[in-house]
């Protein structure tokens, strides 16, 4: 694919000194991904990005969902950036591109409608205290791993290749709605290429899947999942991504949400359920990573230490055609090698 | 040797120009940036709503311009131009400079860069062309897609870069829906088994001739005109076109995959038109293009009276509008060159 016009979006991204706020529900979802980002980042690279345990929930499904209002979410951002101010940061790195593109929209509010801004310092005061500055950039994480790709490239163990037959392993990106279709000019690449993950992809020696619905929504949307009464039509938008992927026989998908990552990995088993449809080869599922994931794979970190295992698709088939060396028996380990559980064999897919 | 005129701009508003003002005993000089006369038409196959020739017009105008002798510079690019109360000077890259009575500026237009849409993935993939790509394949006798075979479906998007804020062109550039229906009709009458879809806001059809071209498109050509716009284009697995579109008429989304999707871009205000416009004290409308002195009785005229305009150095306009402005804007300069003996 022709990549200009995915390098009219650079973005400026600092290189040191972040102030991490985690997503709300990632680290059910995929807990090894956080933990690696910051370890990667810590131990890997020597950057300094903070792990604030003060920091709440940025409320953005309450108000995607309709039942958190606008003056109760900027006032709970502007606690985020208060804490971020008293820790001496000035660049707040977003785990969730949800976070991400409201951290976007608050700050953009407020640029063009400065007495909100004047009225949240007033709210934040009166019921915590506590003063802000609003930071001097906002990151997603993503953004921080694309900016670092070439420095994980020098120091990886693996490659997103068959090491077997040299072939470049074929992957599915897909950045989510919220991390630019809201403001272009804050995502690498803009909206309509993006080239976040598809820069990593490219470093790190895959190749990046283009395929008809690459920009469509995985359906997370918020108020569509949470009424139950409506899931049906974001396993609909699922489906519709993975039909239009699978004739490229992707290696896997990699995402930038923690909503889609987690609904194009299960839904998948949602499908193979209700119609007895699978999407990879030979009755299998699609693996689906993070980026963390993708990118700690490549550092050489452990499968079962990145939380592989949590996935409903199972990734022994990709690290298999990575060659990475890994021990099945430790899959179900917890913590302290306490053996976890082994959850039931699923039939549907394999 | 009579009053002397530099045209800057060689296309069919200046070549109009330079030959009344011959007629009228002038001495124009025509300079045009390009190895050829002829201006965008040079790379035009045919012309709504006649499907005369383009080659046909520019071989008259150069015929013409080549009987009355008048000098012309080709590959003559413009540096600086001053403006003096009764003399310009018209200074060129290649170092040379011109003295002139009066100027007229018929510097055309420039096609919007439809990468700039991006959504449409023009430059991207290779069976997403421009409406100016596709006359390039009329010119060449031959419409193929990229892998070298006629396409079966074809897809036409009205308005790309038109009468859309979001690229900064809110003007409507006017002549790119009768272009379409030109277009598309060429196809279906190359390619009579082609499905042809125009995908369009709506129909602009002002022109004489066009609203029964249109007609024709529908009925005779069975051209299908969807009004609603394409919110994305992406690739097949086949290098075909996936379209993402609203019917607004139907009220409902369509997606339909085609061999070959058509931008038809729109007119843009010429980038030298900034730099120009500074240099004599012009200036410009919102969209980029040269204001003229009024709208009405001096529409050709600017705001210094030996400074003109002619063709879509004003506004996007049809190739017969700009050869009227030329003739006008020749009239005006013949006028203020005589104005002492016209004893004004």
């Amino acid at each position: 694919m022709n990549r200009y016009s995915w390098e009219k979006y650079q973005k400026q991204i600092p290189d040191d000194h972040y102030y991490y706020a985690r997503s709300c529900i990632r680290q059910n979802f995929f807990p090894g991904s956080e933990t690696i980002f910051l370890k990667i980042l810590q131990e890997d690279l020597g950057i300094d990005i903070l792990d604030d345990a003060k920091h709440t929930s940025c409320t953005g499904i309450g108000y995607h969902g309709d039942i958190v209002p606008l003056e109760t979410i900027m006032t709970v951002v502007a606690r985020q950036f208060a804490l971020m101010t008293e820790a001496g940061y000035e660049h707040l790195v977003s785990s969730c591109i949800t976070s991400f593109g409201l951290y976007c929209e608050i700050l953009s509010l407020w640029h063009h409608f400065p007495e909100l801004e004047e009225k949240t310092r007033k709210n934040l005061k009166a019921a915590t205290g506590r003063e802000f500055k609003t930071p001097k950039s906002v990151i997603h994480s993503s953004d921080l791993i694309f900016h670092f790709r070439d420095r994980i490239a020098q120091k990886a163990k693996y490659t997103l290749t068959d090491p077997q037959t040299g072939r470049p392993l074929k992957v599915v990106e897909h950045i989510g709605c919220h991390y630019s279709k809201i403001f272009p000019t804050s995502g690498i690449g803009g909206a309509e290429f993006p080239y976040v993950l598809a820069g990593m992809i490219e470093s790190w020696g895959g190749e990046v899947v283009d395929y008809p619905e690459r920009r469509h929504c995985c359906g997370f949307g918020f108020r569509n999942y949470i009424v139950k009464a409506n899931r049906g039509a974001p396993v609909a938008n699922s489906k519709q991504k993975l039909e239009s992927m699978a004739p490229y026989k992707p290696d896997f998908i990699v995402a930038n949400c923690p909503g889609c990552t987690m609904f194009l990995d299960k839904w998948q088993y949602t499908i193979a359920e209700l119609e007895g449809t699978t999407y990879g080869q030979n009755g299998q599922g699609i693996p689906v990573l993070t980026y963390e994931e993708m990118a700690g794979l490549v550092l050489g970190y452990a499968p079962w230490e990145l939380g592989l295992q949590m996935h409903q698709i199972d990734t022994e088939p990709l690290l298999n055609k990575m060659g990475i060396d890994y021990d099945s028996n430790e899959k179900y380990l917890g913590r302290n090698g306490k053996y976890m559980g082994r959850p039931e064999p699923c039939n549907c897919i394999l | 040797m009579g009053k002397r005129v530099i045209i800057v701009g060689g296309g069919v508003a200046g070549m109009q120009a330079a030959i009344t003002l011959k007629k009228t005993g002038c001495s124009p000089l025509l300079i045009e940036k390009n190895i050829a006369l002829g201006g965008k038409l040079n790379n035009w196959d045919r012309l709504f709503p006649s499907q005369t020739s383009a080659n046909e017009i520019i071989n008259g105008l150069t015929d013409e311009i080549a009987s009355l002798n008048i000098k012309n510079i080709l590959c003559g690019e413009v540096s600086e131009m001053r403006h003096d109360e009764d003399k310009i000077e018209v200074n060129l890259t290649d170092g040379n400079t011109y003295e002139a009575d009066a100027i007229i500026i018929a510097t055309g237009f420039d096609l919007f860069n439809a990468t700039q849409k991006e959504e449409y993935g023009y430059g991207v993939y290779n069976n997403v062309i421009t409406s100016a790509d596709l006359e390039e394949m009329f010119r060449q006798g031959e419409v193929k897609t990229s892998t070298g075979v006629p396409p079966s479906s074809v897809a036409f998007l009205h308005c790309v870069g038109s009468r859309d804020l979001q690229v900064g062109q809110g003007h409507c550039s006017r002549v790119c829906c009768i272009t379409g229906v030109k277009q598309a009709i060429e196809i279906r009458q190359a390619l009579p088994e082609c499905q042809v879809y125009n995908f369009y806001m709506d129909m602009r059809m002002f022109g004489p001739g066009y609203e029964e071209l249109y007609k024709e498109a529908q009925e005779k050509w069975k051209i299908n005109f969807i009004r609603g716009r394409i919110s994305e284009a992406s690739q097949t697995i086949d290098n075909r076109i996936r379209i993402k579109a609203e019917d607004t008429l139907a009220g409902r989304p369509l997606k339909l995959t085609v061999d070959m999707l058509v931008l038809l871009i729109g007119k843009k205000a010429a980038a030298c038109n900034r730099k120009l416009a500074a240099d004599l004290g012009l200036s410009l409308r919102e969209s980029g293009f040269y204001a003229p002195k009024d709208n009405f009785t001096d529409n050709v005229c600017t705001c210094k009276e030996n400074v003109f305009i002619a063709g879509t150095a004003l506004a996007p306009k049809t190739i017969g509008e700009a050869m009227n402005d030329g003739t006008a804007a020749a009239i005006k300069a013949y006028e203020y060159l005589n104005r002492f003996e016209n004893g004004k």
